[in-house]
Protein backbone atom coordinates (compact mmCIF):
# COMPACT_ATOMS: atom_id res chain seq x y z
CA UNK A 1 0.00 0.00 0.00
CA UNK A 2 3.06 2.82 1.22
CA UNK A 3 4.64 1.23 -1.64
CA UNK A 4 2.04 2.51 -4.39
CA UNK A 5 1.06 5.98 -3.02
CA UNK A 6 5.47 6.33 -3.06
CA UNK A 7 5.10 5.36 -6.59
CA UNK A 8 2.07 7.22 -7.47
CA UNK A 9 4.09 10.54 -5.47
CA UNK A 10 7.32 9.77 -7.61
CA UNK A 11 4.95 9.88 -11.23
CA UNK A 12 3.35 12.98 -10.30
CA UNK A 13 6.69 14.65 -9.39
CA UNK A 14 8.02 12.79 -12.62
CA UNK A 15 5.51 14.57 -14.21
CA UNK A 16 5.64 17.40 -12.60
CA UNK A 17 9.65 18.30 -13.40
CA UNK A 18 8.98 17.27 -17.12
CA UNK A 19 5.85 19.41 -17.24
CA UNK A 20 8.33 22.88 -15.45
CA UNK A 21 11.24 21.30 -18.17
CA UNK A 22 8.45 21.40 -21.45
CA UNK A 23 7.19 24.87 -20.18
CA UNK A 24 10.69 26.39 -19.24
CA UNK A 25 12.34 25.19 -22.03
CA UNK A 26 11.05 27.94 -24.36
CA UNK A 27 12.53 30.24 -22.01
CA UNK A 28 15.51 29.10 -21.01
CA UNK A 29 16.45 28.87 -24.43
CA UNK A 30 15.83 32.58 -25.91
CA UNK A 31 17.39 33.58 -22.65
CA UNK A 32 20.76 31.17 -22.95
CA UNK A 33 20.86 32.86 -26.70
CA UNK A 34 20.04 36.14 -26.57
CA UNK A 35 21.02 37.16 -22.86
CA UNK A 36 23.92 34.77 -21.83
CA UNK A 37 25.97 34.09 -24.85
CA UNK A 38 25.96 37.74 -26.24
CA UNK A 39 27.27 39.07 -23.03
CA UNK A 40 29.96 36.46 -23.96
CA UNK A 41 30.34 37.50 -27.32
CA UNK A 42 31.71 40.86 -25.94
CA UNK A 43 33.92 39.32 -23.85
CA UNK A 44 35.46 37.21 -26.57
CA UNK A 45 36.22 40.06 -29.17
CA UNK A 46 37.25 42.26 -26.01
CA UNK A 47 39.58 39.73 -25.22
CA UNK A 48 41.25 39.17 -28.79
CA UNK A 49 42.60 41.26 -31.83
CA UNK A 50 42.33 41.39 -35.64
CA UNK A 51 43.89 38.85 -35.79
CA UNK A 52 42.77 36.59 -33.24
CA UNK A 53 45.05 36.49 -31.02
CA UNK A 54 44.79 36.98 -27.17
CA UNK A 55 45.26 40.21 -25.96
CA UNK A 56 44.54 42.59 -23.00
CA UNK A 57 45.05 45.76 -25.49
CA UNK A 58 41.62 46.33 -26.18
CA UNK A 59 40.83 46.98 -22.39
CA UNK A 60 44.33 48.41 -21.56
CA UNK A 61 42.93 51.14 -23.96
CA UNK A 62 40.93 52.52 -21.47
CA UNK A 63 43.75 54.03 -19.86
CA UNK A 64 44.56 56.33 -22.74
CA UNK A 65 44.06 59.87 -22.27
CA UNK A 66 41.18 60.13 -24.62
CA UNK A 67 39.39 57.20 -23.51
CA UNK A 68 39.98 57.87 -19.43
CA UNK A 69 38.75 61.34 -19.92
CA UNK A 70 35.91 60.45 -21.77
CA UNK A 71 35.28 57.83 -18.90
CA UNK A 72 35.44 60.12 -15.72
CA UNK A 73 33.56 62.98 -17.30
CA UNK A 74 30.72 60.37 -17.79
CA UNK A 75 30.90 58.97 -14.59
CA UNK A 76 31.40 62.36 -12.89
CA UNK A 77 28.01 63.98 -15.38
CA UNK A 78 25.91 60.66 -14.01
CA UNK A 79 26.94 61.04 -10.71
CA UNK A 80 25.64 65.02 -10.56
CA UNK A 81 22.81 63.81 -12.59
CA UNK A 82 21.83 61.55 -10.09
CA UNK A 83 22.16 63.52 -7.32
CA UNK A 84 19.98 66.57 -8.67
CA UNK A 85 17.44 63.61 -9.52
CA UNK A 86 17.12 62.61 -6.18
CA UNK A 87 16.88 66.01 -4.61
CA UNK A 88 14.31 67.01 -7.39
CA UNK A 89 12.42 63.61 -6.79
CA UNK A 90 11.94 63.33 -3.07
CA UNK A 91 10.06 65.95 -2.34
CA UNK A 92 7.77 65.37 -4.88
CA UNK A 93 7.24 61.63 -4.16
CA UNK A 94 6.51 62.52 -0.77
CA UNK A 95 3.82 65.34 -1.67
CA UNK A 96 2.24 63.06 -4.25
CA UNK A 97 2.63 60.61 -1.71
CA UNK A 98 0.56 62.45 0.63
CA UNK A 99 -2.06 63.20 -1.93
CA UNK A 100 -5.59 61.56 -1.78
CA UNK A 101 -5.40 57.68 -3.63
CA UNK A 102 -7.55 59.15 -6.55
CA UNK A 103 -6.72 62.38 -7.62
CA UNK A 104 -2.88 60.53 -7.35
CA UNK A 105 -3.35 57.54 -10.16
CA UNK A 106 -3.97 60.50 -12.21
CA UNK A 107 -0.95 62.72 -11.52
CA UNK A 108 1.69 59.73 -11.27
CA UNK A 109 0.03 58.96 -15.14
CA UNK A 110 1.01 62.83 -16.14
CA UNK A 111 4.60 62.23 -14.93
CA UNK A 112 4.53 59.13 -17.47
CA UNK A 113 2.86 60.58 -20.10
CA UNK A 114 6.15 62.71 -21.59
CA UNK A 115 7.57 59.42 -22.59
CA UNK A 116 4.86 58.91 -25.16
CA UNK A 117 6.98 61.56 -27.16
CA UNK A 118 9.81 59.86 -28.75
CA UNK A 119 12.94 61.17 -26.26
CA UNK A 120 14.93 62.07 -29.45
CA UNK A 121 12.73 64.62 -29.97
CA UNK A 122 12.23 65.96 -26.92
CA UNK A 123 15.54 65.90 -26.28
CA UNK A 124 15.65 68.12 -29.30
CA UNK A 125 13.37 70.57 -28.09
CA UNK A 126 15.86 70.98 -25.53
CA UNK A 127 18.14 72.27 -27.91
CA UNK A 128 15.62 74.57 -29.46
CA UNK A 129 15.20 75.97 -25.84
CA UNK A 130 18.21 75.97 -24.95
CA UNK A 131 20.08 77.46 -28.22
CA UNK A 132 21.54 80.82 -28.16
CA UNK A 133 19.05 82.72 -29.81
CA UNK A 134 16.31 80.04 -28.63
CA UNK A 135 12.88 80.99 -26.40
CA UNK A 136 14.42 80.92 -23.03
CA UNK A 137 16.77 83.57 -24.02
CA UNK A 138 14.19 85.11 -25.41
CA UNK A 139 13.22 85.46 -22.18
CA UNK A 140 15.52 86.01 -20.12
CA UNK A 141 16.31 89.20 -22.49
CA UNK A 142 12.17 90.11 -22.24
CA UNK A 143 13.14 90.15 -18.13
CA UNK A 144 16.45 91.69 -18.44
CA UNK A 145 18.07 88.77 -17.10
CA UNK A 146 21.59 87.58 -18.53
CA UNK A 147 21.50 84.99 -20.88
CA UNK A 148 21.63 81.16 -20.31
CA UNK A 149 24.93 79.58 -22.16
CA UNK A 150 24.88 76.67 -21.23
CA UNK A 151 24.03 74.89 -24.77
CA UNK A 152 27.18 72.71 -26.42
CA UNK A 153 28.53 72.68 -22.69
CA UNK A 154 28.62 70.17 -19.88
CA UNK A 155 25.80 71.45 -18.09
CA UNK A 156 23.63 71.16 -20.84
CA UNK A 157 24.18 67.41 -20.65
CA UNK A 158 23.25 67.32 -17.63
CA UNK A 159 20.13 68.88 -17.73
CA UNK A 160 19.51 66.50 -20.63
CA UNK A 161 20.19 63.55 -18.04
CA UNK A 162 18.03 65.53 -15.40
CA UNK A 163 15.42 65.84 -17.62
CA UNK A 164 15.07 62.27 -19.48
CA UNK A 165 15.47 60.12 -16.22
CA UNK A 166 13.66 62.41 -13.37
CA UNK A 167 10.60 59.94 -14.41
CA UNK A 168 12.90 56.98 -12.90
CA UNK A 169 13.88 58.31 -9.78
CA UNK A 170 10.08 59.57 -8.91
CA UNK A 171 8.38 55.81 -9.30
CA UNK A 172 10.77 53.60 -7.29
CA UNK A 173 10.74 56.64 -4.31
CA UNK A 174 6.61 57.17 -4.63
CA UNK A 175 6.27 53.26 -4.50
CA UNK A 176 8.59 52.79 -1.46
CA UNK A 177 6.68 55.51 0.37
CA UNK A 178 2.96 54.30 -0.42
CA UNK A 179 3.74 51.40 0.83
CA UNK A 180 4.63 52.73 4.42
CA UNK A 181 2.25 51.92 7.05
CA UNK A 182 0.33 54.96 8.14
CA UNK A 183 0.17 53.24 11.66
CA UNK A 184 3.59 53.32 12.10
CA UNK A 185 3.98 57.25 11.50
CA UNK A 186 0.50 57.30 13.81
CA UNK A 187 2.31 55.27 16.64
CA UNK A 188 5.54 57.72 16.47
CA UNK A 189 3.37 60.60 16.48
CA UNK A 190 1.67 59.05 19.26
CA UNK A 191 4.67 58.72 21.32
CA UNK A 192 6.18 62.66 20.81
CA UNK A 193 7.60 62.43 17.96
CA UNK A 194 7.39 65.77 15.88
CA UNK A 195 7.08 66.19 11.97
CA UNK A 196 11.14 66.48 11.22
CA UNK A 197 12.25 63.66 13.66
CA UNK A 198 9.08 61.10 11.52
CA UNK A 199 10.74 61.95 8.42
CA UNK A 200 14.36 61.44 9.93
CA UNK A 201 13.66 58.17 11.81
CA UNK A 202 10.74 56.72 9.85
CA UNK A 203 10.07 57.88 6.52
CA UNK A 204 13.34 58.18 5.30
CA UNK A 205 14.53 54.70 6.47
CA UNK A 206 11.80 53.02 5.06
CA UNK A 207 12.10 54.51 1.77
CA UNK A 208 15.43 53.67 0.85
CA UNK A 209 15.27 50.52 -1.23
CA UNK A 210 13.34 53.22 -3.30
CA UNK A 211 15.54 55.51 -3.64
CA UNK A 212 18.48 52.64 -4.04
CA UNK A 213 16.85 51.35 -7.20
CA UNK A 214 15.79 55.10 -8.23
CA UNK A 215 20.18 55.52 -8.25
CA UNK A 216 20.56 52.73 -10.26
CA UNK A 217 17.78 53.39 -12.67
CA UNK A 218 19.17 56.96 -13.22
CA UNK A 219 22.97 56.57 -13.15
CA UNK A 220 23.34 53.52 -15.49
CA UNK A 221 21.32 55.45 -18.46
CA UNK A 222 23.12 58.18 -17.83
CA UNK A 223 26.92 56.42 -17.58
CA UNK A 224 26.32 54.87 -20.89
CA UNK A 225 24.57 57.36 -22.60
CA UNK A 226 25.66 58.54 -26.25
CA UNK A 227 22.49 60.48 -27.66
CA UNK A 228 22.07 63.57 -25.34
CA UNK A 229 26.07 64.67 -24.98
CA UNK A 230 25.32 64.34 -29.08
CA UNK A 231 22.43 66.68 -29.34
CA UNK A 232 22.92 69.03 -26.16
CA UNK A 233 26.83 68.91 -26.26
CA UNK A 234 27.86 69.78 -29.82
CA UNK A 235 29.81 66.98 -30.78
CA UNK A 236 33.16 68.04 -28.99
CA UNK A 237 32.19 66.95 -25.59
CA UNK A 238 32.68 63.00 -25.55
CA UNK A 239 31.73 60.38 -23.35
CA UNK A 240 32.34 57.22 -22.58
CA UNK A 241 29.40 55.89 -25.10
CA UNK A 242 30.01 58.19 -27.84
CA UNK A 243 33.50 56.61 -28.01
CA UNK A 244 31.85 52.53 -27.87
CA UNK A 245 29.07 53.87 -30.49
CA UNK A 246 31.77 55.47 -32.73
CA UNK A 247 33.90 52.40 -32.48
CA UNK A 248 30.73 50.09 -33.47
CA UNK A 249 29.28 52.49 -35.74
CA UNK A 250 31.80 54.53 -38.13
CA UNK A 251 35.53 53.60 -37.09
CA UNK A 252 34.68 50.05 -37.25
CA UNK A 253 36.86 48.67 -34.37
CA UNK A 254 34.64 46.11 -33.01
CA UNK A 255 37.43 44.57 -30.94
CA UNK A 256 38.29 47.96 -28.74
CA UNK A 257 34.92 48.58 -28.63
CA UNK A 258 34.38 45.41 -27.10
CA UNK A 259 37.21 46.14 -24.45
CA UNK A 260 35.45 49.81 -23.25
CA UNK A 261 32.18 48.07 -23.20
CA UNK A 262 33.89 45.36 -20.49
CA UNK A 263 35.19 48.53 -18.70
CA UNK A 264 31.92 50.18 -18.78
CA UNK A 265 30.30 46.58 -17.61
CA UNK A 266 32.64 46.30 -14.64
CA UNK A 267 31.24 50.17 -13.15
CA UNK A 268 27.17 48.22 -14.17
CA UNK A 269 28.35 45.72 -11.93
CA UNK A 270 29.55 47.66 -9.05
CA UNK A 271 26.65 49.91 -9.34
CA UNK A 272 24.18 46.51 -8.93
CA UNK A 273 26.33 44.80 -6.12
CA UNK A 274 26.37 48.00 -3.97
CA UNK A 275 22.62 48.21 -4.41
CA UNK A 276 21.79 44.92 -3.56
CA UNK A 277 24.03 45.11 -0.36
CA UNK A 278 21.55 48.28 0.47
CA UNK A 279 18.56 46.69 -0.63
CA UNK A 280 18.22 42.99 -0.21
CA UNK A 281 14.65 41.68 -1.32
CA UNK A 282 15.36 43.57 -4.61
CA UNK A 283 13.21 40.73 -6.62
CA UNK A 284 10.56 43.18 -8.41
CA UNK A 285 11.40 46.29 -6.40
CA UNK A 286 12.11 47.70 -9.66
CA UNK A 287 9.27 49.86 -10.98
CA UNK B 1 -6.39 84.55 15.84
CA UNK B 2 -4.20 81.03 16.23
CA UNK B 3 -7.13 79.66 14.38
CA UNK B 4 -6.48 81.95 11.76
CA UNK B 5 -2.85 82.17 11.34
CA UNK B 6 -3.23 77.63 11.31
CA UNK B 7 -4.85 78.09 8.59
CA UNK B 8 -2.96 80.87 6.68
CA UNK B 9 0.30 78.49 7.36
CA UNK B 10 -1.57 75.42 6.07
CA UNK B 11 -2.78 77.37 2.43
CA UNK B 12 1.02 78.73 2.81
CA UNK B 13 1.99 74.69 2.77
CA UNK B 14 -0.44 74.10 0.05
CA UNK B 15 0.73 76.86 -2.07
CA UNK B 16 4.02 75.95 -1.76
CA UNK B 17 3.34 72.31 -2.71
CA UNK B 18 1.01 73.28 -5.59
CA UNK B 19 3.88 75.25 -7.13
CA UNK B 20 6.88 72.68 -6.83
CA UNK B 21 4.73 70.32 -8.50
CA UNK B 22 3.66 73.08 -10.85
CA UNK B 23 7.38 73.54 -11.67
CA UNK B 24 8.40 70.31 -12.58
CA UNK B 25 5.67 70.11 -14.95
CA UNK B 26 6.66 72.97 -16.71
CA UNK B 27 9.89 71.31 -16.58
CA UNK B 28 8.52 67.74 -18.36
CA UNK B 29 6.32 69.47 -20.44
CA UNK B 30 8.13 72.50 -21.88
CA UNK B 31 9.78 70.57 -24.37
CA UNK B 32 6.47 68.82 -25.60
CA UNK B 33 4.58 71.69 -25.94
CA UNK B 34 7.59 73.21 -28.14
CA UNK B 35 7.26 70.13 -30.51
CA UNK B 36 3.28 70.86 -30.35
CA UNK B 37 4.03 74.21 -31.12
CA UNK B 38 6.55 73.86 -34.31
CA UNK B 39 3.93 71.29 -35.71
CA UNK B 40 2.42 73.94 -36.57
CA UNK B 41 5.16 76.62 -37.59
CA UNK B 42 5.25 77.81 -41.26
CA UNK B 43 8.31 77.51 -42.01
CA UNK B 44 11.29 74.68 -42.71
CA UNK B 45 13.68 75.97 -39.26
CA UNK B 46 12.58 75.96 -35.99
CA UNK B 47 14.39 78.96 -35.66
CA UNK B 48 11.70 81.35 -36.67
CA UNK B 49 8.13 81.67 -36.47
CA UNK B 50 6.38 81.54 -39.86
CA UNK B 51 2.74 81.54 -39.26
CA UNK B 52 0.04 78.81 -38.42
CA UNK B 53 -0.27 76.18 -40.75
CA UNK B 54 -1.61 72.67 -40.99
CA UNK B 55 0.43 71.57 -44.27
CA UNK B 56 2.82 69.64 -42.15
CA UNK B 57 -0.01 67.38 -41.23
CA UNK B 58 -0.91 66.45 -45.07
CA UNK B 59 2.16 66.03 -46.69
CA UNK B 60 2.82 63.70 -43.60
CA UNK B 61 0.22 61.38 -44.94
CA UNK B 62 2.04 61.95 -48.09
CA UNK B 63 5.39 61.36 -46.98
CA UNK B 64 6.04 57.45 -48.05
CA UNK B 65 9.73 57.41 -45.66
CA UNK B 66 7.72 58.07 -42.48
CA UNK B 67 4.72 56.19 -43.00
CA UNK B 68 7.27 53.21 -43.48
CA UNK B 69 9.29 54.02 -40.39
CA UNK B 70 5.26 54.53 -38.73
CA UNK B 71 4.54 50.96 -39.58
CA UNK B 72 7.98 49.51 -38.82
CA UNK B 73 7.86 50.80 -35.43
CA UNK B 74 4.36 50.19 -34.78
CA UNK B 75 4.21 46.27 -36.10
CA UNK B 76 7.26 45.76 -34.49
CA UNK B 77 6.13 46.75 -31.15
CA UNK B 78 3.10 44.70 -31.69
CA UNK B 79 4.57 41.44 -32.41
CA UNK B 80 7.31 42.22 -30.09
CA UNK B 81 4.61 42.40 -27.56
CA UNK B 82 2.78 39.79 -28.02
CA UNK B 83 5.54 37.26 -28.43
CA UNK B 84 7.04 38.27 -24.97
CA UNK B 85 4.06 38.35 -23.45
CA UNK B 86 3.23 34.72 -24.50
CA UNK B 87 6.90 33.80 -24.13
CA UNK B 88 6.92 35.64 -20.40
CA UNK B 89 3.80 34.28 -19.49
CA UNK B 90 4.48 30.82 -19.80
CA UNK B 91 8.24 31.36 -18.33
CA UNK B 92 6.26 32.62 -15.28
CA UNK B 93 4.29 29.42 -14.54
CA UNK B 94 7.74 27.11 -15.20
CA UNK B 95 9.46 29.75 -12.84
CA UNK B 96 7.14 30.01 -9.90
CA UNK B 97 7.03 25.54 -10.14
CA UNK B 98 11.37 25.64 -10.24
CA UNK B 99 13.22 24.99 -7.01
CA UNK B 100 14.15 28.21 -4.97
CA UNK B 101 18.28 27.91 -6.48
CA UNK B 102 17.16 27.73 -10.10
CA UNK B 103 14.38 29.81 -9.43
CA UNK B 104 16.85 32.47 -8.40
CA UNK B 105 19.30 32.32 -11.09
CA UNK B 106 16.71 32.30 -13.76
CA UNK B 107 15.12 35.11 -12.42
CA UNK B 108 18.94 37.10 -11.83
CA UNK B 109 19.15 36.22 -15.23
CA UNK B 110 16.30 37.41 -16.51
CA UNK B 111 17.24 41.07 -14.58
CA UNK B 112 20.12 41.57 -16.96
CA UNK B 113 18.44 43.22 -20.08
CA UNK B 114 17.29 45.85 -17.56
CA UNK B 115 19.98 46.60 -15.51
CA UNK B 116 22.30 46.46 -17.96
CA UNK B 117 23.06 49.47 -20.13
CA UNK B 118 21.16 49.57 -23.23
CA UNK B 119 23.79 50.03 -25.32
CA UNK B 120 25.95 46.86 -24.18
CA UNK B 121 22.82 44.89 -24.89
CA UNK B 122 22.38 46.70 -28.41
CA UNK B 123 26.32 45.69 -28.99
CA UNK B 124 26.52 42.81 -27.73
CA UNK B 125 23.03 41.37 -29.93
CA UNK B 126 24.88 42.89 -32.69
CA UNK B 127 28.51 40.80 -32.28
CA UNK B 128 25.28 37.70 -31.42
CA UNK B 129 23.69 38.44 -35.15
CA UNK B 130 27.07 38.89 -36.85
CA UNK B 131 28.46 35.80 -35.74
CA UNK B 132 25.33 33.93 -36.52
CA UNK B 133 25.57 35.74 -39.72
CA UNK B 134 22.14 36.83 -39.80
CA UNK B 135 21.06 39.77 -42.16
CA UNK B 136 20.23 42.88 -40.77
CA UNK B 137 17.00 44.03 -40.65
CA UNK B 138 13.19 43.40 -39.88
CA UNK B 139 14.20 40.62 -38.42
CA UNK B 140 17.30 41.18 -36.16
CA UNK B 141 15.11 44.34 -34.77
CA UNK B 142 12.29 42.07 -33.83
CA UNK B 143 14.28 39.59 -32.36
CA UNK B 144 16.49 41.80 -30.33
CA UNK B 145 12.97 43.53 -29.20
CA UNK B 146 11.62 40.33 -28.15
CA UNK B 147 14.56 40.10 -25.78
CA UNK B 148 14.40 43.06 -24.23
CA UNK B 149 10.72 42.72 -23.58
CA UNK B 150 10.32 39.44 -21.75
CA UNK B 151 11.81 40.99 -18.59
CA UNK B 152 9.54 43.41 -18.35
CA UNK B 153 7.03 41.06 -19.05
CA UNK B 154 7.89 38.82 -16.05
CA UNK B 155 8.26 41.74 -13.79
CA UNK B 156 4.73 42.21 -14.12
CA UNK B 157 2.82 38.67 -14.03
CA UNK B 158 5.78 37.30 -11.41
CA UNK B 159 3.91 39.47 -8.22
CA UNK B 160 0.41 38.47 -9.65
CA UNK B 161 1.92 34.98 -9.86
CA UNK B 162 2.72 34.74 -5.61
CA UNK B 163 -0.43 35.82 -5.05
CA UNK B 164 -2.26 33.24 -6.30
CA UNK B 165 -4.20 30.92 -4.40
CA UNK B 166 -2.98 27.17 -6.13
CA UNK B 167 -6.00 25.30 -3.92
CA UNK B 168 -8.51 27.02 -6.55
CA UNK B 169 -6.68 25.19 -9.03
CA UNK B 170 -6.37 21.91 -6.93
CA UNK B 171 -10.02 22.10 -6.51
CA UNK B 172 -10.79 22.38 -10.43
CA UNK B 173 -8.84 19.40 -10.86
CA UNK B 174 -10.52 17.77 -8.23
CA UNK B 175 -13.62 17.88 -9.46
CA UNK B 176 -12.43 16.41 -12.72
CA UNK B 177 -11.05 19.63 -15.09
CA UNK B 178 -8.03 18.85 -16.64
CA UNK B 179 -4.70 20.73 -15.73
CA UNK B 180 -4.99 22.85 -19.27
CA UNK B 181 -8.62 23.69 -18.75
CA UNK B 182 -8.37 24.18 -15.02
CA UNK B 183 -5.35 26.75 -15.85
CA UNK B 184 -7.55 28.71 -18.46
CA UNK B 185 -10.46 29.01 -16.07
CA UNK B 186 -8.71 29.66 -13.00
CA UNK B 187 -5.20 30.38 -13.44
CA UNK B 188 -5.60 33.33 -16.15
CA UNK B 189 -8.77 35.20 -14.96
CA UNK B 190 -5.92 35.76 -11.86
CA UNK B 191 -2.74 36.81 -13.84
CA UNK B 192 -4.94 38.82 -16.35
CA UNK B 193 -4.00 42.28 -14.75
CA UNK B 194 -0.08 41.23 -14.74
CA UNK B 195 -0.46 40.40 -18.23
CA UNK B 196 -1.93 43.03 -19.52
CA UNK B 197 0.41 45.48 -17.91
CA UNK B 198 3.51 43.29 -19.06
CA UNK B 199 2.17 43.88 -22.60
CA UNK B 200 1.61 47.76 -22.37
CA UNK B 201 4.43 48.28 -20.85
CA UNK B 202 6.28 45.97 -23.43
CA UNK B 203 4.80 47.89 -26.39
CA UNK B 204 5.91 51.23 -24.61
CA UNK B 205 9.30 50.29 -24.06
CA UNK B 206 9.56 48.76 -28.04
CA UNK B 207 7.82 52.02 -29.32
CA UNK B 208 10.72 54.57 -27.32
CA UNK B 209 13.31 52.39 -27.97
CA UNK B 210 16.02 53.77 -29.73
CA UNK B 211 19.69 52.83 -28.37
CA UNK B 212 18.85 49.01 -29.08
CA UNK B 213 17.34 49.44 -32.39
CA UNK B 214 20.76 51.50 -33.91
CA UNK B 215 23.18 48.93 -33.48
CA UNK B 216 20.60 45.71 -34.83
CA UNK B 217 18.88 47.69 -37.63
CA UNK B 218 20.34 46.93 -41.06
CA UNK B 219 20.63 49.85 -43.63
CA UNK B 220 17.26 50.49 -45.46
CA UNK B 221 14.94 49.80 -42.43
CA UNK B 222 13.94 53.05 -40.43
CA UNK B 223 12.16 53.15 -37.39
CA UNK B 224 10.80 56.28 -36.18
CA UNK B 225 13.59 56.62 -33.62
CA UNK B 226 16.37 56.02 -36.03
CA UNK B 227 15.10 58.20 -38.48
CA UNK B 228 14.54 60.98 -36.21
CA UNK B 229 18.41 60.39 -35.33
CA UNK B 230 19.64 60.19 -38.61
CA UNK B 231 18.01 63.54 -39.67
CA UNK B 232 19.55 64.85 -36.57
CA UNK B 233 22.31 66.66 -38.18
CA UNK B 234 20.57 67.77 -41.49
CA UNK B 235 17.21 69.60 -39.70
CA UNK B 236 14.65 67.18 -39.06
CA UNK B 237 11.46 67.33 -41.06
CA UNK B 238 8.32 69.35 -39.80
CA UNK B 239 6.15 66.27 -41.02
CA UNK B 240 8.09 64.50 -37.89
CA UNK B 241 6.66 67.25 -35.47
CA UNK B 242 3.33 66.79 -36.83
CA UNK B 243 3.45 62.43 -36.07
CA UNK B 244 4.43 62.79 -32.76
CA UNK B 245 2.33 65.66 -31.80
CA UNK B 246 -0.62 62.91 -33.34
CA UNK B 247 0.66 60.26 -31.63
CA UNK B 248 1.28 62.16 -28.64
CA UNK B 249 -2.58 63.33 -28.10
CA UNK B 250 -3.81 59.90 -29.28
CA UNK B 251 -2.75 58.48 -25.78
CA UNK B 252 -3.85 61.37 -23.64
CA UNK B 253 -7.41 61.28 -25.33
CA UNK B 254 -6.76 57.18 -25.19
CA UNK B 255 -5.06 57.77 -21.39
CA UNK B 256 -8.11 60.02 -20.62
CA UNK B 257 -10.97 57.50 -21.96
CA UNK B 258 -9.62 54.30 -20.01
CA UNK B 259 -9.67 56.67 -16.71
CA UNK B 260 -13.31 58.35 -17.38
CA UNK B 261 -14.65 54.94 -17.82
CA UNK B 262 -14.09 53.10 -14.32
CA UNK B 263 -15.73 56.41 -12.72
CA UNK B 264 -18.51 56.60 -14.78
CA UNK B 265 -19.39 52.72 -14.34
CA UNK B 266 -19.21 53.53 -10.51
CA UNK B 267 -21.48 56.36 -10.80
CA UNK B 268 -24.08 54.19 -12.97
CA UNK B 269 -23.34 51.26 -10.54
CA UNK B 270 -24.10 53.77 -7.69
CA UNK B 271 -27.51 55.57 -9.49
CA UNK B 272 -28.88 52.07 -10.03
CA UNK B 273 -28.73 51.33 -6.18
CA UNK B 274 -30.66 54.32 -5.36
Amino acid sequence: MTRSVNDNNRKLNNRRNFGTILMGSPYLVWMAVFIIVPLFMILYYGLIDRDGHFTFANIMAIASPVHSKALWLAILLAIIATAICLLLAYPLAFILSRTTLKRSGFVILLFILPMWMNFLLRTLAWQALLEKTGVINNILAFLRLPPLNIINTPAAIVFGMVYNFLPFMILPIYNSLLKIDVNVVNAARDLGAGNIKILQKIIFPLSIPGIISGITMVFVPALTTFVISKILGGSKILLIGNVIEEEFTHAGNWHLGSGLSIVLMLFIVINMIASSIFDKNREGSML
Amino acid sequence: MIKTGYRLLKLYRKTIRNFYIGLIFVFLYAPIVTLIILSFNDSRTRAKWGGFTFKWYSSLFRNEEIMAALFNTLSIALISASVATLIGTIACVAIMRMKKTSRTVVIGVTNIPMLNAEIVTGISLMLLFISLGIRFGYGTILLAHITFNIPYVILCILPKMRQLNLSTYEAALDLGAGPLYSFYKVVLPDLMPGIVAGFLLAFTMSLDDFIITHFTKGPGIDTLSTKIYSEVKKGIKPEMYALSTIIFISVLVLLWLVNRIPAKEAVQKKSEKH
